[in-house]
């Protein structure tokens, strides 16, 4: 099981490796919408409101969040699908995928912040802080997201699906992770922030032990 | 007519609400005065909708454990019903909140949290909408009901508690939290739950009932 999943994880890298096509494009997604958003807020750096500053740099995590993980299902082949479940347990291929979507969304959330605030200036008074909740976000997108892109690609039209199924079942981590990073700007001790620290794990578990349980019932088709 | 006691309980139950809700003795609270009536309507739609709601979750998990196409019918309905409740439970909550806060709508943390849990469910009825299986629809809504829950109980029952809430009992205010809930309220509250939470069940039994025959008669 375990060899397994470390299989599925290193022949995404490795595909994502050989054609680069997909981190790049995300990259790429991730650098002209936060250029986007310094042009249309046509400020200096650090002159953006630090709300504003803090939701947009979420939004943008967000939407990249969503188009990358979205790939992970919906842009594959039928006959691929077939073939996973062929060779590899269920379990298997969600922990894979949703191994390597955190990973992926990880990564991006680190470049993304380091492009947001060379753009738009650094008003974070805790950066440590503010990484961390980045990572518990970012791991907790890529739980909830990689179920949604399953149950998403059963479906006609699933990219319009994987929106309207994912963005409610999300607002409550991102309500979470915009507070922590409230209080990380504003450079509040950490035992301020535990109380939404310990739900946002909590709500990551969920989603993580629900996909866990459910993913079997969903692949076979 | 012994089959269906419960039916007859129901409109007994929901008949002395409407009348004694309207009619008998309620306590004076601060800024609520009057309106401390709209707990016998608009609570009432919440207990229901979380428990349809949860009679679908029920059911969902059912279906997956044995693929019985009757326990998808069920949760389905249930969730229907649910929606209802949940949309009831707004309108009537905006209508009182007209009176008490002078505002429709004034972003109130149970009020958006109560509007996104409708907008998961909604998005329950595309998903199954846009799947033409009706096997995969089963299995698949089912799957995405459990996981809608499961998203639901933070968002309802966590999230609003870690904010000041204008709802009363919160934040300060007046309200009938174990504390202000008096008897006089009790009389008619407990009643209210019971006979909404009844009426719809009996709505989602008798919607169950028509997509059976639907189903006969398509065969």
């Amino acid at each position: 099981m375990l060899s397994q999943v470390y299989y599925l994880i290193k022949k995404e890298v490795t595909i994502e490796w050989r054609n680069r096509y997909a981190v790049n494009g995300i990259l790429l997604y991730l650098i002209s919408t936060i250029f986007i958003c310094y042009l249309s807020f046509n400020v200096r750096a650090n002159q953006l409101d630090p709300v504003t500053w803090n939701v947009l740099f979420w939004i943008i995590i967000l939407f990249a969040a969503v188009n990358a993980v979205a790939k992970s299902f919906i842009q594959e082949k039928q006959g691929q699908f077939l073939y996973y479940y062929w060779v590899h347990d269920p379990v298997a291929v969600i922990v894979g995928k949703t191994a390597y979507n955190s990973l992926l969304m990880v990564l991006m959330g680190l470049i993304g912040l380091l492009g947001y605030v060379l753009v738009l200036g650094n008003p974070v008074k805790d950066m440590t802080l503010f990484v961390v909740n980045l990572l518990i976000a970012s791991i907790g997108l890529s739980f909830t997201l990689t179920m949604t892109s399953a149950i998403a690609s059963k479906a006609r039209n699933s990219q319009t699906l994987m929106a309207v199924l994912g963005f409610p079942i999300i607002l409550p981590i991102l309500l979470m992770v915009i507070k922590i990073s409230k209080n990380a700007m504003d450079g509040l001790e950490w035992s301020d922030s535990y109380d939404e620290m310990v739900i946002l794990l909590a709500i990551n578990a969920i989603a993580g032990a629900l996909s866990y349980l459910l993913f079997p019932y969903l692949w076979r088709s | 007519m012994l089959r269906n006691w419960w039916k007859v309980i129901t409109v007994l139950l929901l008949l002395y609400v409407v009348t004694g809700g309207l009619l008998m003795d309620v306590p004076r609270l601060n800024i609520l005065n009057e309106t401390v009536r709209a707990l016998y309507f608009h609570v009432p739609m919440w207990f229901g909708m979380i428990i349809m709601l949860a009679i679908s979750v029920v059911y969902a998990v059912k279906y997956l454990r044995g693929s019985n196409a009757h326990f998808d019918t069920v949760s389905v309905e249930f969730a229907n019903v649910g929606i209802v409740f949940g949309v009831l439970g707004i309108l009537t909550g905006m209508l009182w909140a007209q009176f008490t806060w002078d505002d429709w709508w004034s972003g109130d943390p149970k009020q958006n949290a109560s509007a996104i849990g409708l907008l998961i469910y909604l998005a329950y009825f595309v998903l199954r909408g846009s799947l033409e299986d009706p096997m995969q629809k089963a299995r698949i809504g089912a799957v995405y009901n459990i996981f809608a829950f499961a998203a639901l109980i933070p968002l309802l029952f966590i999230l609003p508690r870690m904010t000041d809430s204008l709802h009363p009992g919160n934040g300060g205010n007046p309200g009938f939290n174990a504390y202000d809930l008096d008897n006089r309220l009790r009389i008619t509250f407990y009643p209210a739950v019971m006979g909404w939470t009844l009426l719809g069940v009996w709505m989602a039994t008798v919607r169950i009932r028509i997509r059976k025959i639907d189903t006969i008669l398509e065969l």
